[in-house]
């Protein structure tokens, strides 16, 4: 590895660590009640609003309840989202005078910014209005976060409380999360993605006459908006020439703000955080991947806090870090490593530096501005969490490169993964090792206290099982039937993009191997149902863990009890996790990536 | 006393004849459903054998004698499993076989009341019922459970404990419970009937020992809901292969779709077979083991719950310390000469048949030397103890000794008109609160001093406790004694915690107090005092020599009547959900050299390079998908006798067992099928079988 490598992922890691550790113990006083500090200032605000909304902050709810109040505030959420796409045209704030969405790509993209996915089958700057970005998708990029930090604190209340019903209750958490966490952190990291340079206006796209007409090859579509194809299958082109640029423009910094820090991931434009605009120069990327991983590793800390035991935290903190880093090592050997077919050529993929200064390595798809390594670091953070935002095109990553994310996604999106629903992601699974490890040391297993039993272990199945089905499912239906034509490569490499597809929705990651073409009926549908059922069949059974184990009594610690916090459990984790990830997977893998790296090799 | 319950070879061979052919009996559908994980083999098995056939007419997907080879030892995965359930079910059956030899139906005499005086009437066994009233002689069967009303007779109990000796039953104390199918050798007893027939303690063994009732128990749910995902998520991943790979087949341009026959193979390969073969052979096993240890559990949920517990209630009498206090020590009155007082101890002593009089003669002999006597020759007449003088002696021609508890002599020196000298009050107390027993030796009108009989602790006891402690299970001593006493015998046999002056009452208490800080308690009792807190115990394991009432309070029976079977118990119950974790870990671990196995045998036509995951450089595709089947049903074989035995158990810190435990069954899990297919496929190659 470069030493420019080296010291970029260890200023990152040390930055992130110096940030997310106050930030959660600032949660924790948040979600505890707990004056914070911005109460004093937001106090009014929140009492105003349950006054208006007729909360009463102090009833608590049951686990059904919790789930109930969720689930409806969700549906209502996709309902609102796909009015607004469908009546944007008559709606303000359209200086572009953009159409109505379609319908099927309206209820994906409404089911994928309120699952926290933000899986986009459309280009932002050309099918959505400011009306629609800003009050539509960013109300979603705020209030889908915070609906996954709701579960993750129903779920700390029940392995922290003894012998009762109450979970807390969902408004009182939803409130607090947008208002003391997710409002003022946006605020913050928008004004400085403005000062690096990130448009924030109404105005509409700009128009730039080029200085030199260009002639080009302009794909032909059908009213659908699909390729024409001839008769070879490959799509049709009509010879145009271009003599002026548009440059879209709007209120582009507040959009990427939450879109990072809410592991969101929908960008305002089609290239995302790769776009200068979104992401204007090495330190605007910088403080974006601050940004995707410090609320997660964040409430890392706020768990150790709420659980009264640091440790928890802590060892959760480290076996997540430690696949990340792994992982994200092997990412910037593949991608700074190159090709080496190309080597066998004799193509120098060396990083140099002076007057033969190159970035080496595989820079297709990457931006000059981020080079090899931080696009390696972004595409590993953004899929270790379930950010899916990219600032390089995963889909030009070397096989084992493009591996990383694609696999890191679908461990589950438990390394981290998305505000709060990694964590609750991440104590399932510590559920189910712990399951484990008590049946190999004789006694009926425990985490934290509570008895893991039947019910337990059937809700904890239940969230580990579904992802996978979904992600191997919806890729078996695409390839067997016409959606493999979305394509955008043959052979191994256009099998991984569909499987990292339906990974990515199936996991509410979001991103894209950015070759298939997405917006069809088929992946509309067949992946807002992914989406949908990847958030909802996840969170309703980690809702009734809680409530199950509020119920209980919390057994003393003691020499025979499993302690938690080691290494060997740190580690038993670990391979609880990549077990499951690389036996689930592995088959499927082999006919991508696997089958693509090993090609080179030969 | 347990020595005479020989451990079974773990082969025995008619039991393994008999397992043979229930492991075909097994076959049947009904019987296959009650287990997801091999329901799913048995399917898949069924389907192999119907594409044989299509292959047989002509349009096979593969050649018929690859789907044949695979086809048999899918078959043979099912029948190992069946086997080794059928083997644990066979141990059980022979010893519920031999159980029920004990039962008879006998003729029992029907009495009108209560009394030994009533009216009698013939009736068969089968027709007694609850609350029914039964008269029993010298060598007849006793015909049911119940509860002594009347007399004392020695039982021959032999057929259920094991135990040739005969025990004492009597009307009421502790030991007033008889059981059905013993066998009165003297004497007659009134007995209530306390059972039905098909409900009394010997059916209830029986069914337990075969398994007829055995129902789940909620660890064995989990683990079954678990294995029955993972079992759904290797059927979707196989499942999706098929379209997976006719979608790489049209994008490489060469190669064929997988075939079901190998999906069947992966399938079944990546089920955790293991586990799921093995699981119910380990659950009967484990009752099995109980039995074999002389414990009878009511369910297998009080196994499993003995193997969670925190906190183990211990009598301290029979369990801490050997029965009886022993003489330690002799402590002369002022003015008494050691020698002299045990010498006069001894002479008190000599007629004592109790253990702390023998003890005293005992002692005498090793510290003085002081032979036995003949009593006769010196004109010596005993004196008994008795309820009312409390007091015990010897009289000889111008000698009274007397010995007994303080209080007695101190009453018995005021009626000779003298009292204890100051300096043996001293004594007294010093004996006391050192946990040891004063007793008193007088001589006509004075003190000679103080016998120290001691409480002596079990030898290795105080080992055990540590064990335990490391296991993270506190111990408490339950004792009648007062706190000083208790204290110092607690600190001896290194207890951490005790209960002194016990009362039924107070017992119960300490349980619901403990079981409300969330930890599992055991305990042992015998009386129908007991009864109430052996019912509020987690774990409750009463002796067979106690009452009817204790017995049925309880949810195990310990048919030795050894309290320290409480220790064997708790090791039992974890051995039982080690091996179920272990052989769970094994199972997945394995996946990983059968996915190297059979991903590249079964891909590699369409992308050669996938060859190059062949890291064990196995012969053919075929070879590789058969040796992963085969090794995958051996195993299951290789494995019955751990799931029989049990895995090793140590009394060690939990992080430390499974430290131990990941080592062993995870990694050895990862290394061994690497092994064992390489090694098979070499086997079939040098075979020329593919």
């Amino acid at each position: 590895m470069t030493t420019n490598a080296i010291i970029q992922i260890i200023a990152y890691m040390a930055a992130l660590l110096a940030l997310s550790w106050p930030l959660g113990a600032y949660m924790a006083r948040v979600f505890e009640g707990k004056p914070c500090g911005l109460n004093r200032v937001l106090g009014p605000v929140e009492r105003l609003i349950y006054r208006i909304c007729g909360i009463d902050p102090e009833r608590e709810m049951d686990w059904k309840t919790y789930a109930l109040a969720l689930l409806v505030f969700s549906a209502a959420g996709i309902v609102l989202l796909y009015l607004q796409q469908r009546f944007q045209a008559v709606l303000p704030l359209n200086p572009d005078g953009l159409p109505a969405v379609a319908p099927d790509l309206a209820l994906n993209t409404a089911v994928s910014f309120s699952t926290n996915t933000n899986w986009q089958n459309y280009a932002g700057e050309s099918t959505m209005s400011y009306l629609t970005q800003m009050m539509g998708l960013a109300v979603h990029n705020f209030i889908s976060p915070a609906v996954g930090i709701c579960v993750l604190l129903a779920l700390i209340r029940g392995l922290t409380r003894r012998q009762t019903a109450n979970l807390g209750n969902f408004w009182v958490d939803l409130l607090r999360g947008v208002l003391y966490l997710l409002l003022p952190l946006s605020c913050v990291l928008a004004l400085a993605l403005v000062w690096q340079g990130a448009p924030q206006t109404f105005a509409k796209a700009a128009k730039a006459t080029i200085l030199e007409p260009a002639a080009y090859d302009n794909p032909v579509t059908d009213a659908d908006g699909q390729p024409v194809k001839d008769a070879d299958g490959k799509p049709t082109t009509e010879p145009a020439t271009m003599t002026e640029q548009v440059i879209s423009l709007g209120p582009v910094a507040s959009q990427q703000a939450i879109m990072t820090l809410g592991t969101n991931g929908g960008g305002f434009f089609n290239a995302n955080a790769s776009h200068p605009f979104e992401n204007p120069t090495p330190l605007s990327n910088f403080l974006n991947m601050l940004a995707i991983l410090v609320i997660p590793v964040g409430l890392l800390f706020t768990y150790g806090a709420m659980v009264g035991d640091k440790r928890q935290g802590r060892s959760l903190l480290a076996a997540m870090g430690s696949v990340l880093l792994v992982l994200l090592v092997v990412c910037v050997f593949a991608e700074q490593g190159g090709n080496p077919q190309f080597t066998a050529l004799g193509v120098d993929q060396q990083a140099a530096e002076g007057a033969a200064a190159q970035a080496g390595g595989n820079m297709e798809g990457k931006e000059a501005r981020f080079g090899v390594v931080d696009s390696a670091l972004f595409a590993s953070v953004t899929t270790a969490t379930s950010c899916g935002a990219v600032n390089s095109m995963h889909d030009s990553f070397t096989p084992l490169g493009g591996l990383i994310p694609m696999w890191l996604i679908q461990l589950g999106e438990v390394i981290f993964g998305g505000v709060g629903s990694g964590l609750y992601g991440m104590i399932v699974f510590a559920i189910v090792a712990v399951f484990v490890a008590g049946l190999m040391v004789g006694r009926t297993p425990e985490y934290l206290g509570k008895k893991i039993e039947p019910f337990e272990t059937k809700m904890a199945s239940l969230v580990i099982l579904i992802p996978p089905f979904l992600a191997l499912l919806g890729t078996a239906a695409a390839v067997a039937t016409q959606a493999k034509t979305a394509i955008g490569n043959p052979g191994a490499h256009g099998f991984s993009e569909i499987l990292y597809a339906f990974s990515s929705m199936a996991n509410n990651n979001g991103s894209a191997f950015a070759g298939l073409s997405g917006n069809t009926l088929f992946y509309n549908l067949v992946g807002a149902l992914a989406m949908f059922a990847g958030r909802f069949w996840l969170a309703v059974p980690t809702l009734a863990i809680a409530g199950s184990l509020a119920a209980k009594k919390i057994v003393p610690q003691g020499e025979g009890t499993l302690p938690t916090h080691t290494p060997l459990f740190i580690a038993l984790l670990v391979s609880v996790v990549a077990v499951v990830g690389a036996l689930t997977f592995f088959p499927a893998l082999a006919l991508g990536p696997i089958a693509e790296h090993l090609a080179l090799l030969r | 006393m347990s020595t005479k319950r020989k451990a079974r070879p773990l082969f025995d061979p008619p039991l393994v004849k008999q397992a043979v052919i229930d492991s075909f009996a097994k076959l049947a559908p009904q019987n296959q459903l009650r287990n997801p994980v091999m329901f799913t083999v048995y399917v898949g098995s069924i389907l192999t054998t119907a594409l044989f056939v299509q292959a047989l007419a002509g349009h096979g997907e593969a050649p018929a004698g690859f789907i044949a080879a695979i086809s048999l030892w899918l078959w043979f995965t099912v029948l190992f499993a069946n086997f080794a359930e059928a083997m644990a079910e066979g141990r059980g059956k022979a010893q519920a076989a031999s159980l029920r030899q004990a039962r008879h139906d006998t003729q029992a005499r029907l009495l009108d009341r209560p009394s030994s005086e009533g009216k009698i009437e013939m009736v068969s066994s089968t027709t007694l019922r609850k609350g029914h009233f039964v008269l029993i002689e010298a060598l007849d069967f006793i015909p049911c459970d119940g509860e002594i009303v009347e007399g004392v007779a020695s039982v021959d109990e032999s057929a259920i404990t094991g135990e040739s000796a005969p025990v004492i039953r009597e009307a009421g104390g502790d030991r007033s419970a008889v059981t059905g199918g013993t066998r009165l050798l003297s004497d007659w007893l009134v007995v209530r009937v306390a059972a039905d027939p098909g409900e009394t303690f010997l059916d209830r063994m029986i069914a337990l020992v075969e398994g007829a009732k055995r129902r789940k128990t909620p660890n064995e749910i989990a683990l079954n809901i678990l294995l029955a995902a993972l079992t759904l998520i290797f059927l979707v991943v196989c499942a999706a292969l098929l379209p997976m790979s006719a979608f790489a087949v049209e994008q490489a341009g060469k190669g064929e779709a997988v075939t079901i026959t190998v999906l069947a193979a992966l399938f079944v390969c990546l089920a955790p077979t293991t586990i799921g073969g093995l699981l119910s052979s380990i659950g009967i096993a484990g009752m099995d083991r109980l039995i074999q240890a002389g414990v009878i559990a009511t369910s297998g949920r009080a196994v499993e719950a003995a193997g969670d517990v925190d906190v183990l209630l211990l009598d301290k009498t029979g369990t801490i310390t050997l029965g009886n206090r022993q003489a330690d020590a002799f402590l002369p009155a002022p003015g008494v000469d050691e020698k002299e007082l045990a010498d006069t101890a001894q002479l008190a002593s000599l007629a004592d048949e109790t253990p702390e009089g023998r003890s005293i003669v005992v002692l005498a002999k090793e510290r003085f030397d002081i032979r036995g006597r003949d009593m006769s020759a010196l004109e010596a007449s005993f004196v008994p103890f008795t309820a009312q003088t409390r007091i015990s002696g010897v009289n000889l021609p111008q000698r009274v000794i007397r010995k007994g508890a303080p209080d007695a002599i101190r009453k018995f020196l005021a009626e000779q008109g003298t009292q204890l000298p100051a300096e043996v009050e001293q004594d007294i107390r010093t004996v006391a609160e050192s946990g040891g027993t004063p007793l008193l030796v007088a001589q006509n009108n004075r003190v000679l001093g103080v016998v120290w009989l001691k409480d002596i602790v079990k030898g290795g006891i105080k080992e055990r406790f540590a064990e335990l402690r490391a296991m993270g299970i506190k111990t408490v001593m339950v004792t009648g004694d007062n706190p000083l006493t208790a204290a110092a015998i607690a600190a001896e046999a290194g207890v951490d915690d005790f209960l002194a002056e016990a009362t039924p009452e107070n017992k119960l208490s300490l349980i619901r107090k403990t079981q409300a800080e969330g930890r599992l308690v055991a305990m042992t009792g015998d009386g129908t005092n007991d009864a109430p807190a052996l019912a509020q115990a987690d774990v409750g394991v009463a002796m067979n020599s106690g009452t009817q009432a204790a017995k049925e309070a309880g949810n195990m029976v310990d048919l030795d009547s050894n309290p320290t079977k409480l220790l064997e118990v708790v090791a039992i119950g974890k051995q039982l959900l080690m091996t179920r974790g272990a052989l769970t870990t094994f199972s997945i671990s394995n996946d990983v050299a059968k996915y190297f196995a059979i991903v590249p045998a079964a891909f590699v036509g369409i992308y050669p390079q996938l060859g190059l995951l062949n890291i064990m450089g196995l012969a053919t595709p075929q070879s590789a998908i058969l040796s992963a089947v085969i090794f995958n049903a051996l195993v299951i074989v290789f494995l019955i006798p751990l799931s029989l035995r049990g895995v090793r158990y140590r009394p060690l810190g939990a992080a430390r067992v499974l430290r131990d435990n990941l080592l062993i069954y995870g990694l050895g899990g990862l290394a061994v099928p690497f092994a064992g297919i390489k090694l098979i496929d070499m086997l079939l190659v040098a075979a020329k079988l593919s």
